[in-house]
């Protein structure tokens, strides 16, 4: 087993791991620091693909900045631990059934038999001078122009989405109207009840 | 490097829809709140201005191009079903109106999202390679969502758009599992790589490729709504606002089958054995399932969900029967176009209906409906009779073009059982306008006279005698599927 093939295996362990522990976990600040762990697996496996920019891009947006905020969200919304675990038990033989027929046709099939050597030689070795990124820019805005104009259109429509989700109709503005107030009568704040009298009691106490 | 300019022309409407969505967008913040109505007419405009660029590419592009380096296609089927798509938005969009003023559903951006989703299905009708065509579906789920939790002070909505949401995402994971299995297999994305490369495969490649199909074709049915993948549909229909239930059950089913072409028939030709067992059994589920349930159904919009499921079942017939009879594509298509069209009036009616905050949507509130308003009754009969299939209406040829191509394609036991499901499913379309028609409305309900809006009116009505006349001379609708699918 050479040095890169243990890094690999470090890696993928650590990652099926936490991925596990993401929805396995009761306390969702723990479940969301799974997460980061599993995405900085997963960047470590991109650099052993010699794709460095893209895991450096998923460290520095995933792991720097998207995370950061959900863990602020999860914080802020004290998700009730109770809730979350609810139904686990009546779902649990559904669920394990799916899963295990899953992953069963996939063991069956994803393995070196069908992904081996022999079937998908290894890829020549790049020269020193590759860059990552170059080769990233060159296709970007060229072959893949269509997928990347359409890209930007949802990350547009998201934001519109977002936006028109958490904004509120500003009601909880109060501001004064100086005319309105300035015109107002009497009989539009006052309202004169007439009501029976109530019955004399006697003053000294006696019945 | 080599690289070849796309024809950046081919693209006009989806350019010229995107960079009209942008003004919508811009216009819509400038404008006081009293003067939102323009928002609506822009994006209406739109949707007309973009159809006829489409019609304009009917005659001027007869050849399919490829281009975008394989990324988009323009061939007969992607213009036609942006036909279809631009004309199906622009009824549900007018029928939306009324219903989104009323309820106080932020107007603006519920048009241009509504907008950026006709974009996404525009970018469906013509992708060409699984990245575009994911793209597409994403653009388009994505305003999906948000369009459903607009009203956002009704729970059932808000849980109906979190439903979706959860599923939508789990479909959208099993359609890229499947993607990147065949890439694995293939070292492709691009349809009509993938479908040279998989015709001489190896055994290994094959049995990736088996398996990627299952998780792809998984994805698309939860996104269509089939059995056993339907859980959603019936929450989602019901707890969403009645002009977005409108929306959803319309014009995404044509994208959708766009895409199922594209993947099934121009990728993946080479195991269309095993598509066609997997269709098999869900199209038969979808039939049963869908029409059985629908009988129990009290709520009109479930009840409707579940004639949808059904649908699907009847359309997932006609792409079986595709590889082995001449008209089996076209019949489906012919199907799910004109499904979409009643269907697409069927929920206008209940929107229509649903005035001053009351919801329309019980089957008791239909008793008596020809008394109040015969018009509209006769329009839900016109409806109703299409759905269930009944001879003047288009549901009656669509599903006889089904059965034609079964028999065609030697699957008769299929026909059979399409049509022992069909007569099920008329139970519940035969109920609903016996309560119109023959009830009395219900003590205490209000039996007065219900008024409409002049455009409300004109909309139904066209959309009505649509399903009547296309029944009646179907044939140019009939042509322009064929056409599209040669």
């Amino acid at each position: 087993m050479t040095v890169l093939q243990l890094i690999f295996y470090a890696f993928s362990a650590v990652a099926i791991f936490s991925g596990l522990m993401v929805v396995g976990s009761s306390n969702p600040v723990r479940g969301a620091l799974f997460l980061v762990l599993s995405f900085f697996c997963m960047a470590g496996l991109w650099i052993l693909l010699q794709a460095e920019f893209l895991a450096l891009i998923l460290v520095l947006v995933y792991v720097g900045a998207v995370m950061t905020l959900f863990l602020f969200v999860v914080m802020m919304l004290s998700v009730n631990r109770v809730s979350v675990q609810e139904g686990f038990v009546r779902y649990l033989p559904v669920c394990a059934l799916i899963v295990l027929m899953i992953v069963g046709l996939m063991i069956m099939v994803v393995g070196p038999e069908r992904f081996g050597l022999t079937q998908i030689p290894m890829p020549a070795a790049f020269p020193a001078d590759y860059s990552n990124m170059v080769s990233l820019g060159e296709v970007l805005y060229t072959d893949y122009v269509f997928p990347f104009e359409v890209a930007a259109v949802i990350l547009l429509t998201a934001i519109i989405a977002a936006i028109s989700l958490t904004h509120r109709q500003s009601k909880k503005h109060k501001s004064q109207n100086i005319s309105k107030q300035i015109a107002v009568k009497a009989g539009d704040r006052l309202r004169i009840v007439k009501m029976p009298s109530e019955p004399k009691i006697n003053p000294t106490g006696g019945q | 490097m080599n690289f070849t300019m796309p024809v950046f022309s081919v693209a006009i409407p989806d350019i010229f829809m995107l960079c009209m969505a942008a003004i919508a967008l811009l216009v819509d913040v400038f404008l006081p709140k009293k003067k939102r109505i323009i928002t609506f007419f822009i994006v209406q405009a739109t949707l007309v201005i973009t159809f006829i660029l489409t019609v304009s590419q009917y005659i001027h592009y007869p050849s399919p191009i490829i281009t975008f380096s394989g990324n988009y296609i323009l061939d007969k089927l992607a213009i036609i079903l942006k036909m279809f798509i631009c004309v199906v938005s622009f009824f549900a969009f007018a029928y939306s109106r009324e219903y989104v003023n009323e309820r106080h559903i932020a107007r603006g951006e519920y048009f241009i999202l509504g907008l950026f989703a006709v974009l996404g299905m525009m970018v469906m009708a013509s992708a060409y390679s699984f990245l575009s065509i994911y793209l597409g579906l994403e653009l388009l789920s994505l305003s999906l969502y948000a369009m459903v939790a607009l009203q956002k002070d009704s729970v059932d909505a808000t849980e109906a758009a979190m439903k979706y949401f959860v599923m939508g995402a789990l479909a959208s994971g099993l359609l890229l599992y499947g993607i990147s299995m065949v890439y694995g297999a293939t070292g492709s994305i691009q349809m009509f790589e993938i479908g040279n490369l998989l015709v001489n495969s190896t055994p290994n490649q094959h049995m990736i490729v088996v398996l990627g199909l299952g998780f792809i074709l998984a994805g698309l049915l939860f996104k269509f709504g089939a059995v056993p993948f339907h859980m959603w549909v019936p929450d989602v229909y019901a707890g969403a606002p009645t002009c977005m239930t409108l929306f959803i059950a319309s014009a995404p089913k044509i994208a959708a089958f766009g895409i199922t072409m594209r993947i099934l028939v121009e990728a993946m030709p080479s195991v269309q054995v095993q598509w066609e067992h997997m269709l098999t059994v869900v199209a038969v589920l979808s039939m049963f399932f869908g029409n059985v349930l629908a009988i129990a159904q009290t709520n009109v919009k479930r009840m409707l969900a579940y004639s949808s499921i059904a649908h699907i079942g009847y359309m997932l017939l006609g792409i079986i029967a595709g590889p082995n009879s001449a008209e089996g594509y076209s019949a489906a298509m012919f199907y799910v176009s004109t499904y979409v069209i009643v269907a697409a009036g069927a929920f206008a009616i209940i929107s229509i209906l649903s005035k001053s905050g009351k919801e329309f949507e019980q089957l008791n509130d239909y008793r008596g409906l020809n008394s109040r308003n015969p018009w509209l009754a006769f329009m839900m009969l016109l409806l109703m009779f299409s759905m269930a299939g009944v001879p003047p209406t288009v549901g009656f040829f669509a599903k006889l073009g089904l059965l034609e191509a079964l028999v065609e394609a030697h699957l008769v036991w299929l026909a059979a059982l399409a049509l022992l499901f069909a007569i099920i499913g008329a139970y519940y379309y035969l109920r609903m306008v016996m309560y119109m028609y023959f009830e009395e409305p219900l003590p205490g309900a209000s039996s007065t006279p219900i008024k409409l809006a002049p455009d409300m009116m004109i909309a139904v009505s066209i959309n009505g005698v649509a399903a009547l006349l296309l029944g009646l001379f179907p044939s140019t609708f009939i042509d322009m599927c064929r056409i599209s699918l040669v």
